[in-house]
């Protein structure tokens, strides 16, 4: 049955993938190839970074309504980067060339990813639970502090700074898709080899002790693979908050078996066709100009919505 | 030696003393009970066992395996445990969560031994016609021997079970103890349990060990410590003991 | 005793800033002219004094409905402008003006109210199928959920073309407070001091189901007019001023740890300390970056995270 969903999924996906690179394309088939293929691309290594990072983090967690995309992770790069125009100037900031943000940016966000999660100080659900919170609040702060920067950088504009509040996954920039893709693959791969260990963690913490697991450990591990995960996705899009919650509750619903060694793989896919088909859709069968973020976040937050009133799941 | 050994073990908790240095061994072999009033610490030194806690003050060794964090894998082959409340999130089938009982031999990778051990489980808990089935289907009664045949899959030669009647009918009750009991007499295995019905321990137990206030107050066989002036002095209750056949008895 | 200290500190307060706030703005004004000079009157009577009064109702009226919702929800950590109720309002308002653009202000009122009560609902259903033993989830919860509503407004925006508009709802700011803009706010003081009324009962139901009928109570009446209160409290301050965050949060909870939960004393003093509460923030906002204004959303967005981070982990351990 599980492989037969996989197996479905992927070729669904392939589906996508074609149908992305060939609907409405006008021009030079080269040109065309080159470009949309950095795109997809870049799809992909989002959608499977965003959907491995939300298993991990759920098994951690022990729950299955959250994500690590909703910690505000973006909003301290936000928040640096109203700090830096404030003391060199926008234009100042935007000679900076791209890599150098980028790592900077992917940099920041680990390190605050880590401090955030340094915080875990013991086994127990409620704090985790008050480190989720703390996350999120952390967000509300930082994009505050960030509008209250920039009003007070330039007062007299209507701070339309939307500062990033949604992806972007129609600009996304290509140079550093290199970097994403390797540094996801990594990543990806280790999460992968973990799965058994992983597994063994979602009993919780007195089994998973007592089958010889050093839980602290493993969940220092999984939070490490998961902060660079999202700190990828994050740099290369934006923020994309309930894309992760979406697909791997999609993927419990269609797999009943639960191991990671067929979520991790079923998530990522589903992640590509959401993305995907969901771009192709959106774009050149709609024609919306609605950006892609919205439509997920909006439908996503209403299918988990539905799911946890029917299931009320955990 | 061939036993649970602590040492001079304390733990505190907030200013709270909640174990003052204590020095005793669970013998191998046969069911060992640890009993005693509430809040006398018998959760927090199963929990220091079961290396749930770490160690404040003393030194817990088991079969001179010592209890600490890099023994771990060594330890979860030695011995087994089952907390008070196992709830989780992922939903698994009987025979998917005995078959984690594995783990520590397999890391995850089932050899045909490890199959097979996992049908003796089911077998000697009369599990096999509900293998398949989820666990979140079942009944509490049948829910917790499951998890009770997971620890047994796990084929270690010590088992340690917090309050394991805690939730179950006098039947379900009975069940387990039998069973833990045979457990103990043909297969060798040391069951060491906390329990907070005295009489359940009187009955199914070899050995008593009796916490008041963090300390150790007495060890010894149920017939000798299950006495009225026992339970005046530790549990402050003036409870009448009768005997049935060669076993105490303490009417509620 | 602390209640009494405590009133009397913010009541004091409260007359001292409404004093500053009168006379902070960009216009200049001095306390000698205001009685002689017709113009500088004038302003007292159309923009500062308006002004005063939005931030000290609004204030009010939101922690007063922010401690009735931790009631109903039986959590600490929720109010109705970051769990869904305001997003459900600003829902309503953007409906109505797409589809019904002629409809009077009492249309508009109303429907938002209806969304916002919706939306309570919605969030109450979820609240109950979370397990007790996790209090935090409940907070956490309910900041996914008001994203998710505030996802829903922002695409029907996007596709209306009126993002603009949204920000002014979900953005909270007094600069467009005039007299004849504001009056609608007035309703939501008459709302938010009869909840007084029935106080105790809040209380109660802040116990528990279980002990509310012990106690002959009618629970679900009780929940249905706490719920119709904060909607209403909760649409017309968005109406007017737009979404102000984290108020409904900490005031209780700063009220809570000082004075305790006897709803029928320290209901008022909610009140009071939120009032206290906005009309400052709303002045820094004023004085900060002289002559131009940071709107109070901000500023409390600001504030009222680092509050709230603090009450998260200063306090009593909560219960395993």
């Amino acid at each position: 049955m599980r492989a037969r969903s996989t197996l479905i999924c992927a070729m669904l996906l392939a589906l996508s993938c074609v149908l992305f690179m060939t609907l409405g394309a006008k021009g030079n088939w080269d040109f065309v190839l080159w470009f949309r293929g950095r795109k997809l691309a870049a799809l992909l290594i989002v959608g499977a970074a965003v959907s491995t990072a939300t298993v991990l983090f759920q098994t951690i967690s022990r729950n299955h309504i959250l994500t690590p995309s909703i910690m505000g992770f973006d909003a301290l790069y936000t928040l640096i980067v109203a700090l830096v125009v404030f003391s060199i100037g926008a234009a100042g900031f935007n000679h900076l060339p791209s890599e150098f943000v980028f790592f900077a940016h992917i940099s920041l966000l680990i390190g605050a990813a880590l401090i955030l999660f340094g915080t875990l100080i013991g086994q127990h659900r409620t704090d985790l639970m008050r480190m989720v919170l703390t996350g999120i609040i952390f967000g509300v702060l930082f994009r505050s502090l960030s509008s209250f920067i920039y009003r007070m950088i330039d007062p007299s504009e209507f701070a339309t700074i939307q500062v990033n509040s949604y992806a972007r996954f129609n600009y996304i920039d290509l140079n550093l898709l290199w970097i994403s893709a390797g540094l996801t693959f990594v990543t990806l791969s280790l999460s992968w080899q973990m799965r058994r260990q992983l597994d063994v963690l979602g009993l919780g913490f007195e089994m998973a002790t007592n089958l010889g697991e050093p839980v602290a450990r493993r969940q220092k591990q999984a939070l490490i693979l998961v902060a660079i995960l999202v700190a990828v996705s994050t740099a290369l899009v934006g923020p994309v908050a309930f894309l992760g919650l979406l697909v791997v509750s999609i993927a419990r619903l269609i797999s009943p078996n639960e191991t990671h060694a067929v979520l991790i793989p079923l998530s990522a896919l589903i992640a590509g066709i959401v993305l995907v088909a969901g771009q192709t859709i959106l774009e050149r069968v709609l024609g919306l100009s609605t950006p892609l973020a919205v439509v997920i976040d909006f439908v996503g937050g209403f299918v988990f919505l539905t799911l946890l009133l029917r299931k009320g799941w955990i | 030696m061939d036993l649970i050994s602590i040492e001079n073990l304390s733990y505190e908790v907030a200013g709270a003393r909640i174990l003052s240095d204590i020095s005793v061994t669970l013998p191998k072999g046969g069911v060992t009970a640890l009993i005693g009033p509430n809040g006398a610490g018998k959760s927090s030194l199963f929990s220091h066992v079961a290396r749930l806690l770490p160690l404040q003050t003393g030194r817990i060794s088991v079969d001179d395996l010592a209890v600490k964090p890099s023994n771990r894998r060594a330890l979860s082959r030695k011995l087994a445990i089952l907390p008070q409340q196992v709830h989780f999130a992922t939903r698994l089938t009987v025979r998917e969560l005995i078959q984690f009982g594995r783990y520590p031999h397999c890391q995850g990778s089932l050899k045909a031994d490890d199959y097979a051990m996992v049908d003796v489980a089911l077998a000697a808990f009369e599990l096999t016609p509900l293998a398949d089935r989820f666990l979140d289907t079942l009944s509490g009664g049948q829910r917790h021997k499951a998890h009770v045949a997971m620890i047994y899959a796990q084929d270690t030669d010590y088992l340690l079970l917090d309050e394991p009647l805690n939730n179950l009918d006098i039947a379900a009750s009975r069940t387990l103890m039998a069973l833990l009991r045979r457990l103990a007499d043909d297969e060798g295995k040391t069951v060491v349990i906390v329990l907070h019905d005295i009489n359940f321990a009187a009955q199914y137990a070899d050995h008593l060990v009796v916490l008041k206030s963090g300390r150790i107050e007495r060890e010894g066989k149920p017939s000798d410590l299950v006495t009225e002036a026992l339970l005046s002095e530790v549990y402050s209750t003036d409870a009448q003991v009768a005997m049935v056949g060669d076993t105490p008895f303490v009417v509620p | 005793m602390q209640r009494h200290s405590t009133a009397l500190f913010l009541a004091v307060g409260i007359l001292v800033l409404a004093a500053i706030s009168v006379f902070v703005g960009v216009i200049s004004l001095r306390p000698e002219t205001v009685f002689h000079d017709r113009d500088a009157l004038g302003l007292v009577l159309d923009s500062r004094l308006p002004r005063t009064f939005a931030t000290l109702i609004a204030g009010a009226a939101l922690a007063v409905c922010g401690m009735i919702m931790q009631m109903l929800v039986r959590n600490r950590f929720v109010e109705p402008m970051t769990a869904g109720t305001g997003q459900g309002a600003a829902l309503g308002i953007l409906v109505v003006t797409l589809f019904l653009p002629g409809a009077s202000i009492f249309v508009k009122m109303s429907l938002a109210t209806a969304t916002a009560l919706v939306s309570s609902l919605g969030f109450l259903l979820i609240v109950r199928r979370l397990p007790p033993s996790q209090p935090l989830l409940v907070p956490l919860v309910a900041i996914l959920y008001g994203g998710i509503i505030g996802a829903g407004v922002t695409f029907v925006a996007y596709q209306a073309d009126m993002l603009q508009f949204i920000d002014t709802w979900l953005n909270g700011d007094f600069s467009g407070v005039m007299r004849g803009r504001y009056e609608l706010l007035w309703i939501a003081a008459v709302v938010a001091a009869l909840t007084y009324l029935i106080a105790d009962q809040f209380a109660i139901v802040g116990l528990g189901r279980e002990a509310s009928v012990n106690l002959g109570l009618n629970y679900d009446q009780v929940m249905i007019l706490g719920l119709l209160a904060v909607s209403v409290v909760s649409a017309l301050t968005v109406i007017t001023v737009g979404a102000i965050p984290f108020v409904g949060l900490i005031v209780p909870n700063i009220i809570s740890r000082r004075c305790g939960d006897n709803l029928r004393a320290t209901l008022p003093l909610t009140a009071l300390c939120g009032a206290m509460l906005v009309l400052s923030s709303d002045i820094v906002g004023r004085i900060v970056r002289y002559p131009f204004e940071i709107p109070v959303g901000t500023i409390l967005g600001v504030l009222g995270a680092g509050v709230f981070l603090w009450l998260l982990y200063s306090g009593p351990k909560h219960a395993r």
